[in-house]
């Protein structure tokens, strides 16, 4: 038998996730409706014994064609076979949720309505009269409170109905809209006529939509009626006629009608306990929406989501990392064991993917909480009040104000991520400044770019001066204030320049949005919620990391080292191994060193001995540890016995050569690599910029995650073979300041101004590439930060020793021409036409 | 005659909505939103920065920009 579909329709806020995640439970997955990129949500559950699959459809207030959530929601509506129609309603706020209502009514289809949030509606004194208003709309009423648990089993018993009977909905259309009797009749007529449309299409709906102007219908009708041009031409005159007789357009009419008589069955069927109190929502936002109040609370709120993801989220990860470690630990365990100085390139390999995988789970508690926020503020109901206080500062920069999220989540506050910043663009109801939000977001100053700017700070930016007003100050508190400030003021005239070009003819929609009453938030939702983004998160982002990680494997690895080379790292060895054994030699404790591979054993014995003491082991386990080989322990632990501290002095010795052999190795390799090869042959156009070509290979990788940077440029600024453990305790930045004599202030500031603008990391266009549903969009979020960033830093660069500037002097100079460009574009209007 | 727009009512200040000027989806949002002819809608408070505007239309709260207001033709009340 073939599977049951039911449909679930509602307005934003009227609970339809909440009722879709009661039925569903964790049976969940979201989909792309094709060709646009609304998701599309479904999910299934079992009811006596047969399997129910659910479509969660998009919140709309309405069901027209101008926007594609709208058209989705029709388009499942007429043409998938569905066995029941669930529209979930505001019950307190019955009004404003009919007017869905009716139109739901007049595509007659099996509607059921699922009043919700009765809970509410009885807080708030509402009373409704559930059978008269069943009567009145020729459907199934249920209530239902599910955030209480309240109606489930109801709507459940209701589904099954419906599913049984099949009985549609219907509306007298010609009663509904009395003015338009004339016109619809002679519509059906026509429409009725065509073969192709019988039984396809609800007739008096297409009637009404046609006399609506609906651009969608046309394009139906053009594709199926054969008469199509002469029904067509007949709704016109229609529409023309009306408008001259009635003084009012006819779609106007038609939804002003729509509403009055939702108005008119809202005031009959329900009744409400006047108060002459404003309600609770209006009298809190006289505090959260006034002039001076409103905007110090958006700060504290900011600053509380900053604060909690970004502060407490990282200290949440000194929890959670210990378990990513165990991983690793144990994939070193079940790997082949490393030799002297040649590692098994699948444990290479693997423990590579392994670490670039952990870096991005690493982020999963900040993520966590982060979502959980957003859910709580989706909920609460006061994202539409951030837009209401922030809309004239980003709209005058073509963003919205509801830009403001995602600008939080992707770095306006010093740290962030761009991953989740672009998939919270995704509210955004108007095109236009979506994809400007989307494409900017990147430039914003993410957790992972900081590491590289700390870096480049405490190197080059370590000095006092003494400045005007503020005395005498440390460089490292401005230049941070500086990149911070920064990226904002390329964020802005950028998104406005584009908005002015390339995003001039998308579509934009009207700044025109409801307040919802607040709502406490549920444990349950929020939780829920931010589960199912994490879920997402890592599915959609897992993947693409770990493609890139192998692609960069390979590009940082091959073509290696040449035969030569190999011949001469083995013979280093074989002599630090032999002058190693015949040290060992003779020795009572050395008895079981007579191979290079029990050399390796030793040295593996004494790193796990380490890692034991490490993880504060305790005195048994030491034990334990011990007894494995007793010869080995006295080695590597007996401070007393003269000939194991004599052998031990030789060990370290050993390991030392290890150590350097190793990372000289892995240099050599990333030297010749094929990554190290581009980053010598873009060294002559990037010299302008002032990056050498070791900076190139370090901004390459950035590509796979931003983190990259700074341990690119770790495992590049290698430490110098040779002489003793002294170096080893070297920094990088101790490390790159001795190597990268040549390299100034001036160098580092234009570095960091590329960064700033750095085309996003991998995972970041790949969420650019999902929420925007474009390769091309993809592709520009890629390259023209790319060039950007490069014309920035060949500006402070280039300009900057024409001029013979220092770091410092450069980065005011160059501070103005973003702030100017800011207020210059800021001061232009543009209007929108309709 | 008084022709005013929503976007020319002070915070506190009511008028009924005479027409709605403008084509499509602007139109259809500001009806769906309960802005059509008839309905008396009362501004409530501006932004901080003076724009946008919230409104309340027969208990409904909608929050538009003074660019959008422009097209709600009212008569002050």
């Amino acid at each position: 038998m073939a599977k049951k579909t039911i449909a679930l329709a509602g307005q934003p806020n009227s609970g339809k996730s909440t009722v879709f995640n009661s039925l569903t439970g964790a049976k969940q997955f979201v989909a792309n409706y094709p060709g646009v990129t609304v998701d599309k949500m479904m999910g299934w559950y079992k009811q006596n014994g047969e399997d129910v699959e659910v479509i969660d459809l998009p919140g709309t207030y309405s069901l027209t064609s101008y926007s594609p959530e709208e058209r989705v929601t029709r388009d499942v509506l007429l043409c998938e076979p569905i066995s029941a129609v669930v529209n979930v309603i505001d019950a307190a706020n019955l009004k404003r949720s009919l007017y869905l209502t009716l139109q739901l009514l007049e595509m007659e289809i099996p509607l059921i309505l699922d009043l919700n949030m009765m809970d509410v509606a009885e807080k708030l004194g509402v009373s409704i009269d559930i059978p008269g208003l069943s009567r009145e709309l020729g459907a199934p009423v249920v209530t239902t409170a599910i955030t209480q648990g309240r109606g489930r089993e109801d709507l459940l018993q209701a589904i099954a109905d419906m599913s049984q009977s099949g009985v549609r909905a219907s509306l007298a259309v010609c009663e509904l809209y009395p003015d338009l009797k004339g016109a619809l009749d002679d519509l059906e007529v026509l429409l009725s006529r065509e073969e192709s449309l019988k039984g396809a299409f609800p007739i008096s709906w297409l009637a009404v939509k046609l006399m609506e102007g609906d651009p969608a219908v046309a394009t139906l009708l053009r594709g199926k009626a054969k008469e199509s041009a002469s029904v067509l031409a007949r709704a016109e005159e229609w529409r023309a006629q009306f408008e001259r007789e009635k003084g009012v357009r006819a779609d106007i009419y038609v939804s002003g009608q729509r509403s009055r008589r939702a108005a008119a069955i809202a005031k009959r069927f329900a009744v409400k306990k006047e108060s002459a109190k404003a309600p609770l929502s209006e009298r809190i936002d006289r505090a959260v929406c006034n002039k001076f109040f409103g905007p110090v609370f958006l700060l504290f709120v900011i600053y509380g989501f900053y604060y909690l993801s970004f502060v407490q989220g990282y200290n949440l990860t000194h929890y959670t990392w210990p378990v990513l470690a165990g991983i690793r630990s144990f994939a070193e365990r079940i790997l082949p064991q490393p030799g002297l100085i040649d590692m098994p390139i699948v444990r290479e390999f693997v423990l590579w993917i392994v670490d670039n995988l952990n870096a991005l789970f690493n982020y999963i508690p900040i993520f966590f909480i982060l979502f959980a926020l957003i859910a709580v503020l989706e909920d609460s109901g006061y994202m539409p009040r951030i837009a209401f206080v922030l809309d004239r500062i980003l709209s005058r920069f073509g963003l919205h104000g509801q830009s403001t999220l995602p600008m939080i989540l992707g770095g306006v506050v010093l740290g962030g991520c761009a991953v989740p910043a672009v998939m919270a663009a995704k509210g955004i109801p108007d095109e236009k400044s979506k994809l400007a939000t989307i494409l900017t977001l990147p430039m914003l100053n993410c957790q992972a770019k900081l590491p590289l700017y700390f870096l480049l700070i405490g190197i080059y930016f370590n000095e006092t001066v003494r400045l005007p007003l503020l005395g005498n100050v440390n460089q490292q508190a401005i230049v941070i204030v500086f990149i911070q400030t920064i990226s904002l003021l390329f964020v802005l005239p950028i998104a406005k320049i584009l908005s002015m070009t390339v995003l001039k003819h998308k579509e934009t929609a009207p700044f025109i949005m409801e307040m919802p009453p607040y709502h406490i938030p549920t444990l349950r939702g929020v939780l829920g919620r931010a589960v199912e983004r994490i879920w997402l998160y890592v599915r959609k982002i897992t993947t693409v990391v770990a493609a890139v990680a192998v692609i960069l494997f390979v590009l940082l690895r091959f073509p290696g080292l040449s035969p030569e080379r190999k011949a001469h790292y083995e013979a280093e060895k074989d002599r630090a191994v032999r002058s190693f054994l015949d040290k060992a030699k003779g020795k009572k404790l050395g008895a079981g060193l007579k191979s290079e591979k029990d050399v390796l054993n030793l040295i593996l014995y004494q790193q796990g001995y380490r890692e034991l003491l490490k993880s504060g082991a305790s005195a048994e386990k030491k034990k334990a540890y011990g007894l494995t080989n007793s010869d080995f322990f006295e080695i590597i632990q007996n401070r007393k016995d003269s000939e194991a501290k004599a052998l031990e002095k030789e060990l370290k010795k050993l390991i030392v050569f290890r150590t350097n052999a190793l990372t000289a190795i892995r240099k050599e390799r990333i030297d010749n690599s094929l990554l190290g090869k581009a980053g010598r042959a873009l060294e002559p156009i990037s010299r302008y910029a002032g990056f050498n070509w070791r900076v190139n290979v370090a901004v390459l990788s950035t590509l796979a995650a931003k983190e990259n940077s700074v341990s690119t440029l770790g495992a590049l600024y290698i430490r110098e073979t040779g002489d003793g453990e002294s170096k080893n305790a070297d920094t990088l930045e101790q490390r790159m300041k001795r190597q990268e004599e040549d390299l100034t202030p001036l160098h580092a500031m234009a570095l960091m101004l590329f960064m700033v603008l750095c085309p996003p990391c991998l995972p970041t266009i790949m969420a650019i590439r999902v929420q925007t549903g474009s390769t091309k969009w993809m592709l520009f979020a890629f390259f023209v930060p790319l060039i950007l960033g490069l014309l920035a830093a060949v500006l402070v660069f280039s300009g900057g020793s024409a001029l013979g500037l220092t770091g410092f002097k450069a980065m005011w100079i160059f501070y103005l021409i973003p702030l100017a460009l800011t207020i210059l574009l800021g001061l232009i209007k543009t209007k929108r036409t309709y | 005659m008084n022709e005013a727009t929503l976007a020319d009512l002070a915070p506190g200040e009511s008028g009924q909505i005479m027409e709605i000027e403008g084509r499509g989806i602007l139109a259809q949002r500001l009806v769906d939103m309960g802005l059509y002819p008839g309905v008396t809608a009362k501004v409530v408070r501006r932004a901080p920065l003076g724009d946008p505007i919230e409104v309340d239309a027969e208990g409904t709260f909608v929050n538009l920009r003074h660019e959008e207001a422009r097209f709600v033709k009212v008569k002050k009340l």
